[in-house]
């Protein structure tokens, strides 16, 4: 052990105390053993009165309260939700759930039940929509992960620095009642495989529903093939601890009669002279709380009269402690160091949470780094960009330019035409004001033409 | 049975479905058998055995081993006589026995912590040291147990449940020893002082006495067991009133047995008459008994292991929060509670990290 084997450099001798740490962790068989090689085992002379122990302790418990978990699996309407009302005598408030989800989801409710001076609280979580899907492979995966959650929920108290573990609402599934259609014949697929997923999580108890649909005959065989059928495949239900005596002979026989046939009823019929809680049919009356009829009684007395504190027990030191090791080990804890040198959980810790700062620095410097050289892309491209507008620009301005040269150069041209026109213009004037005196003769003769046949006349058109 | 109440479903994380908070009050007839869980826990309580640790404090010769006998009635130390030939303890020694001893099918596991040497030398300073090392250290065993990867079944107890200490009877008030001594103490552990030796007072002198100790430590705020601010409800406030106005008690340890009226009784003969332990109008060594085994064991274990024990916890666990490179990072697996018990070690420790910090840097 650990701590036995580190010397500490301290001023006292505890020639007991070291000892004494071996001695508890044996089991109980070698303690008797152990006592006569380590510890006195030491008679009183008279009546010290600490027998009043177990008492102080049980009202502590009571001040407490208990606390307890089921979680019922079985597909819709086979009954889970009656069997819990029966078995707890009360009706909690629920009604039908559909056919119709689309996949299955758990529903938790929390009571309070009191019994004289007893305070449970149970938690019961049903699962809706169980069975119903057409493609039921993933059915079973909401009901471990609901599982896993609850140990989850624990393990990150535990592990919290301020933690008040005393006052922590437990809500870790103690049972699992797994409610088996009474065809007759054999388990469904479904029911192995959700069965194998949790048997190593929770503690499961099968119970064949609606019981009263198969004979005893038929009963009795489909018993010993489901059990058969458990055991073949290596599905590890529940089993009735048989080490205490004064509850192992009970608990044996009980362990023969799994899995319980039971039916579930709040009604009340009368039967004889009393009202007992059972199923009307034509043909005669299903008492529940009839052991000839159904395993209902037994299945009450195992799960509360008789175990449940086992089945707690069972949940925290076997399945709990179970999901805690994989848990922490997947994180990478370990209780050997590399040089078998025993490993302390927080220099581990300390280990990862030195190696996640490395890591989140060097992340850091990285998305800067990236972050520079894209801005610094960015800036590339948009300085070229720049320059191309720059350039076209230029090219713009010049064609313009030259355009506008053009331009000016064909007016330039234009003017010069238009002076040289009215040049042309203002000789060609001259001209026929001059052509107008010796035109006036030629007017004479025009006149004298007119008198005249036209021929003279054409000749002075063409003159002009 | 009473009528039935919903309460909210427990947590809120997203895995878990919510459910309604409406809760409409049923009736339920009938017997379940709920109350078997009762015996169910007693029967295996049983089986398991309880333990139970208790760390008597004093100077010598004010009748430690004899009260640790009486109480349990039985020869666990042999109470030490001085004689000429043993040297007296230079340095303080805890010294621990455990013995298992059994009534009506009810075992316990004693471990009886003695602390001999404890204000013996001529200078006393820091001898509160050595006791308040060794039970950090349990506390330090029990946390190392309960991080372990794969956990035993039952993680032995070895914690210090109560802490008895001996006032010696000077009709005075407090020594500032002992001031010192339960000022440090009361934070860490359940403590109960007595009046050691009390036959050497008269009731009036006992009970002057006893109300100046009292003033004493309200004056210096040290909390002793029963501690108010632990009160639950009512009847636990009404109960533990009682024993705090008679808190310290005035006792007297024998072990020897003498003929008084033809009964048989514990007591101490003296020429003037024979001190009755078990006698109430002679001393309150019943209310002690009482107080430590018959009512409030569970109690005790119940203080150190939710209230000392997680305080110890949160200390521990906040010192490695500290971030690295910071001045004071210390390496956890050897535990700095034995510091101040071998400083030079602890130093060294300092002085390596701090190298190695320079490195990184």
């Amino acid at each position: 052990m650990a701590s036995s084997e580190v010397a500490r450099p301290l001023l006292y001798q505890s020639h007991m105390a070291a000892k004494t740490t071996c001695m508890s962790s044996e089991a109980s068989d070698n303690e008797q053993r152990q006592k006569k090689e380590n510890t006195r085992l030491l008679t009183m002379s008279g009546h010290v009165g600490f027998e009043s122990l177990p008492d102080q302790l049980v009202n502590r418990s009571i001040q407490q309260g208990f606390c307890f978990n089921i979680l019922c699996v079985g597909e819709t309407g086979i009954g889970k939700s009656t069997l819990i009302d029966t078995l707890f005598n009360t009706n909690f408030e629920d009604c039908e759930s559909s056919h119709f989800y689309p996949h299955v989801r758990l529903k938790a409710q929390t009571y309070e039940l009191q019994e004289s001076n007893v305070r449970l609280k149970l938690t019961v979580v049903n699962t809706v929509g169980f069975g119903d899907q057409i493609n039921k492979e993933e059915s079973y995966r909401p009901i471990v992960d609901y599982v896993d959650a609850q140990f989850e929920a624990y393990l990150q108290e535990e592990l919290k620095i301020k933690r008040s573990l005393f006052n922590y609402h437990d809500s870790r599934i103690h049972v699992c009642l797994y409610f088996i259609s009474p065809t007759g014949h054999s388990l469904k697929t479904l029911d192995l495989l959700t069965m194998k997923s949790l048997d190593s999580k929770v503690n499961i108890i099968p119970v064949i529903a609606k019981a009263d649909a198969i004979s005893k005959t038929e009963l009795q065989k489909f018993k010993i093939k489901l059990m058969s059928e458990l055991v073949s495949n290596g599905v590890q239900i529940y089993q009735f601890p048989t080490d205490d005596e004064t509850i192992a002979k009970i608990n044996a026989s009980m362990n023969g009669h799994l899995p319980f046939a039971v039916i579930g009823s709040m009604d009340e019929v009368k039967v004889g002279n009393k009202m007992v809680k059972a199923r009307q049919y034509p043909w005669g009356v299903v008492q529940v709380e009839n052991e000839n009829h159904c395993d209902f009684v037994k299945l009450r007395e195992m799960l509360i009269c008789t175990n449940m504190e086992d089945l707690r027990e069972q949940t925290h030191t076997r399945h709990y402690e179970l999901y805690r090791r994989c848990k922490l080990e997947e994180m990478g804890f370990t209780d050997i160091g590399p040089e078998h040198k025993p490993a302390s959980l927080q220099e581990t810790y300390e280990a990862k949470r030195h190696e996640f700062y490395g890591e989140r620095q060097r992340k850091e410097e990285e998305m800067k780094h990236m972050f520079v050289q894209r801005v610094r892309e960015k800036e590339a491209i948009l300085k070229e960009d720049e320059r191309e507008l720059q350039a076209k620009f230029e090219h713009l301005k010049r064609l313009h330019h030259e355009e506008r040269l053009k331009l000016e150069e064909k007016r330039r041209l234009l003017e010069e035409e238009i002076i040289a026109f009215a040049k042309k213009k203002a000789t060609s004037e001259i001209y026929q004001t001059q052509s107008y005196l010796p035109v006036g003769s030629n007017l004479k003769k025009d006149k004298d033409r007119k008198k005249k046949p036209s021929p003279t006349f054409e000749l002075l058109c063409f003159d002009t | 049975m009473d009528p039935l109440r919903r309460s909210p479903s427990p947590c809120s994380s997203s895995s878990r479905p919510p459910s309604p908070r409406t809760p409409p009050p049923c009736e339920a007839q009938g017997y379940v058998g709920i109350e078997a869980v009762l015996d169910q826990v007693k029967i295996k309580a049983m089986k398991m055995g309880f333990e139970f640790n208790i760390m008597v404090v004093g100077q010598s010769g004010l009748g430690k081993s004899t009260m640790v006998n009486t109480l349990f009635r039985s020869k666990m130390w042999r109470s030490s006589l001085p004689s000429l030939g043993v040297p007296t303890l230079q340095t303080l020694q805890l010294q621990s026995m455990t013995h298992v001893i059994e009534e009506k099918g009810v075992r316990l596991k004693l471990t009886v912590t003695d602390t001999p040497g404890f204000g013996d030398q001529i200078n006393n300073d820091k001898c509160w040291d050595p006791i308040l090392g060794y039970i950090k250290e349990q506390y330090e065993r029990y946390l190392q147990e309960e991080i372990l990867i794969t956990r035993q079944r039952h993680i032995p107890d070895t914690r210090v449940h109560c802490c008895i200490y001996f006032v010696p009877p000077t009709g005075h008030c407090l020594r500032p020893l002992d001031i010192e001594f339960l000022q440090r103490l009361c934070r860490m552990v359940n403590v109960v002082p007595v009046i050691a030796r009390a036959d050497s007072l008269t009731i009036e002198e006992r009970e002057a006495f006893r109300l100046r100790i009292q003033k004493d430590l309200r004056t210096h705020c040290i909390e002793v067991y029963p501690q108010k601010c632990f009160d639950e409800d009512i009847n636990d406030r009404l109960l533990n009133s009682k024993i705090r106005e008679r808190i310290p008690f005035a006792v007297v340890g024998a072990d020897r047995e003498h003929l008084v009226n033809g009964r048989c009784v514990l007591g101490r003969k003296t020429k003037w008459g024979v001190i009755e332990v078990e006698n109430m109008a002679h001393c309150e060594f019943p209310l002690l008994r009482d107080l430590l085994i018959r009512s409030h064991l569970q109690d005790l274990k119940d203080i150190t292991h939710n209230v000392h024990y997680e305080n110890y916890r949160v200390c521990r666990l906040n010192e490695s929060h500290v971030l690295p490179r910071g001045p004071g990072w210390v390496n956890l697996t050897p535990a700095p509670s034995s510091s101040s018990s071998t400083p030079k070690p602890s130093k060294v420790r300092l002085r390596t990290h701090r190298s190695q910090d320079r490195k990184q840097k």
